[in-house]
């Protein structure tokens, strides 16, 4: 296996309107559908489960955030068919490379929330195992996470092994050097990569006419010569039918793929964020009436696929699953200064080890002042998980 | 993983004259045959060995599975060796010119250098970058920036620099198989400079200072580029009746405490040149954490024999720029000598 490959350059430009399966209104549409169909009910079922839970989990978190319990917290209300979507074309073996956005892809992976919730509590950078769920740390410094997806995928490639590697990205984050970079080795390198765009159409305040003069997001792929689809963002069958495929095809050796999900964040940029003054209040109401989950619910009981039962089921599972989150918030913060310093360096550094000694000391003090019984030292930390690469045994 | 385990598969070779470029090419050859996760990408890598030639003729051995020219795009370069790393796979990485790895710094700083804390331990990143550094070979502009400072400012990035052919080669193999992140500073004016060596060489660990040369008067301390230099000026000292102690950092990150504050409370008097400006150099983090630990054994200030606070100039001018033997003995001759 090589890096140099000769393969054919993809130039079919993406087509103008978003490509859909189910409409707004929850009818099944095949005007602008290019190739895909519509996945089984059965699937369709499972997304829109997958759908209502993890908006649930946003809620709450959103909730919890205005109520000053978490630091931060960037919703993705109103993304979930792009989030769902993309994380349900992957097999458990590939991997994720997501943005301070996507946590609710995390919890559609499998991560519990009180180690997506970790970070936003302040507790540590990433509070789950990379390595057990396949998914880098969440990556804010804008479109850096995509390089490392490209990179992972070339990896897999040159291991000839299968894993695929899909990394989301803003639509402002596009402008930034690294996604061009990371398009262009992944295109150039002809990587299994899928990038996945949310074009939720702002970042933070600045609209993205004011990014690019470009008609679509996906056209870029043109110049990088892979092919691009400009989908609509809410409607989850056309995202996961143009997803997977993407997957598929750069499992099978068919190189990369952009995808432009055109949808809207109906929350705030983050709770420090003020949407008012930046965007009409009407436009959120258009694209409420454009609700990814409310659309499939219209279709899957058109079908006789969702009963009153069945959604009842679900919005339990849901509602269990917000509880569970603001159980999680009643476990003590858990921190320990000391581990501050144990997992800068894999080779251990004395200055950090004199550094390490000075707080211990330091604690010992305040803890002594205050009459508690001192603390006692801890050892230094181990990863509480196996820090084998996955794939390195290969 | 220790140094010996990397080193000893690697079948003798005898006594040979090697320039520092060819020690390097023989430490990534050697790491690669021993270690099947070792790649090797970057601008010019390939077919052509790198502008230096420090990687001829590792594409036509190893092929182009584990050897590649990539895009040109530092950022990119740096970028995906992180997303290769994460796989298992130890990148070795090139940056064509000191000043051309200025693209990647976000990827250096925000993710390289903050990977294993960011994860909590679970995520190591075993990737070198070399960077071909620093003056004095009559280069164009951004082709001689001395950026050791801003790498080693960057907790969780390891900062070393080869003076000789011997460490060149040590150093690397370690670096290699070092767990952590190594920016691996190659002095440019140094790649030429030969010496016999009987590979595989072994010298000391790669995070450890020496003492290249013994005296009892002055510490002078220097990496790189300015080893040289110092040498020099401790020979010409000598006429001078002044016995100068040379060190070789070697490491600048970490930063060798216990060798160099050794040597500071025999000679009491201690002076570090770079070829970087003055302010804000790596010099100043040398004078400041000396003083802090040895302030009582000090018979003088601690100083620093730099370039000026200037942009590196251009190749007729930089001779203005360089310390010199002289510019050192100079400022040696500043501090009372009681
Ligand atoms: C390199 C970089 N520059 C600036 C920021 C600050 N910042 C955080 S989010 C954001 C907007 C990103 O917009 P977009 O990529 O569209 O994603 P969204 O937040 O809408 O999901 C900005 C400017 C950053 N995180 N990284």
């Amino acid at each position: 296996m090589s890096l140099n490959v000769e393969s054919p350059v993809v130039s079919t430009a993406p087509a103008p309107q978003p490509l859909r399966l189910i409409d707004d209104t929850g009818h099944a549409v095949t005007d602008n559908a290019g190739d895909f169909v519509l996945p089984d009910p059965g699937t369709l079922l499972g997304l829109y489960r997958q759908m209502v839970v993890a908006r649930r989990f946003d809620v709450q978190v959103t909730a919890l955030t205005r109520q000053g319990r978490l630091a931060t917290y960037p919703s993705a209300l109103g993304q979930e068919a792009c989030e769902i979507a993309a994380v349900a074309s992957l097999d458990p073996g590939d991997w994720l490379f997501p943005t301070y956005r996507d946590s609710i892809a995390l919890l559609t992976r499998g991560v519990k929330p009180e180690h997506i919730l970790a970070s936003f509590r302040g507790e540590w950078h990433s509070g789950y195992d990379q390595y057990e769920h396949r998914i880098a740390p969440q990556a804010t410094p804008l479109a850096t996470q995509a390089l490392h997806a490209v990179g992972l995928a070339t990896a897999s490639k040159l291991k000839q092994d299968s894993t695929v590697a899909l990394t989301l990205l803003g639509d402002g984050a596009t402008s930034e050097g690294d996604a061009h970079e990371a398009l262009n080795f992944a295109a150039v390198w002809q990587a299994p990569v899928v990038f996945v765009v949310q074009n939720n159409q702002f970042a933070i305040s600045v609209p993205l006419d004011k990014q690019m003069r470009c008609r679509t997001i996906a056209d870029k792929a043109i110049g990088y010569g892979m092919p691009g689809f400009y989908v609509d963002g809410n409607d989850v069958a056309a995202m996961y039918a143009v997803t997977s495929a993407a997957v598929d095809r750069a499992r099978t050796g068919g190189g990369p793929t952009l995808v432009e999900g055109l949808t809207y964040r109906m929350e705030a940029h983050t709770n420090s964020d003020d949407p008012s003054r930046y965007r009409a209040a009407g436009d959120v109401d258009v694209w409420r009436r454009r609700d990814p989950i409310e659309r499939l619910d219209t279709y899957l009981v058109s079908i006789g696929a969702l009963s009153d039962q069945e959604r009842a089921g679900i919005r339990d599972e849901a509602e269990d699953l917000a509880a569970a989150t603001r159980e999680c918030m009643m476990l003590p913060v858990r921190v320990d200064p000391l581990e501050l310093f144990d997992h800068v360096y894999a080779d251990p550094r004395a200055a950090l080890a004199e550094q390490r000694a000075f707080l211990a000391a330091e604690l010992a003090e305040h803890a002594a002042l205050a009459g508690q019984p001192p603390a006692t030292p801890s050892a230094p930390t181990t990863p509480s998980s196996s820090t084998t690469p996955a794939g390195a045994h290969a | 993983m220790t140094l010996q385990s990397t080193i000893s598969p690697v079948v003798a070779r005898p006594p040979a004259a090697l320039t520092m470029a060819a020690a390097l090419n023989a430490a990534i050859h050697d790491s690669m045959r021993d270690d099947p996760t070792v790649v090797l990408f970057g601008e010019d890598v390939g077919p052509l060995g790198g502008v230096f030639r420090v990687t001829d003729g590792l594409y036509a051995e190893f092929g182009e599975t584990r050897v590649s020219d990539s895009p040109l795009a530092e950022s990119g370069i740096v970028g995906t060796a992180i997303g290769m790393a994460i796989y298992g796979l130890r990148p070795v990485v090139e940056m064509q010119f000191d000043a051309f790895s200025y693209p990647a710094f976000e990827q250096i700083v925000s993710h390289l250098a903050k990977m294993r804390n960011r994860t909590r331990g679970r995520i190591s990143l075993p990737i070198v970058i070399r960077i071909p550094y620093a003056g004095d070979i009559g280069g164009v502009e951004h082709h001689s920036d001395s950026s050791e400072a801003y790498w080693s400012a960057t907790p969780g990035l390891t900062v070393v620099s080869p003076s000789n052919p011997a460490d060149a080669y040590s150093m690397l193999r370690e670096a290699i198989a070092s767990d952590d992140p190594v920016i691996f500073m190659e002095p440019k004016s140094r790649y030429w400079m030969k010496e016999v060596l009987s590979l595989p060489v072994q010298t000391t660990p790669m995070n450890t200072a020496v003492v290249l040369r013994e005296g009892t008067d002055v510490t002078l301390i220097a990496y790189g580029p300015t080893v040289k230099t110092a040498l020099a000026t401790a020979e010409l000292a000598t006429a001078e009746g002044l016995s100068i102690e040379v060190i070789d950092l070697r490491s600048l990150s970490p930063f060798d405490d216990a060798t160099v504050g050794a040597s500071l409370r025999k000679t009491s008097r201690a002076a570090v040149v770079h070829e970087a400006a003055q302010f804000g150099g790596y010099g100043a983090e040398v004078a400041a954490r000396l003083t802090e630990r040895n302030f009582f054994h000090l018979a003088a200030p601690i100083l620093r024999i730099t370039g000026f606070d200037i942009p590196y100039p251009s190749p007729k001018l930089e001779e203005y720029f360089l310390p010199t033997p002289d510019r050192i003995l100079a400022a040696l001759g500043t501090w009372e000598w009681s």
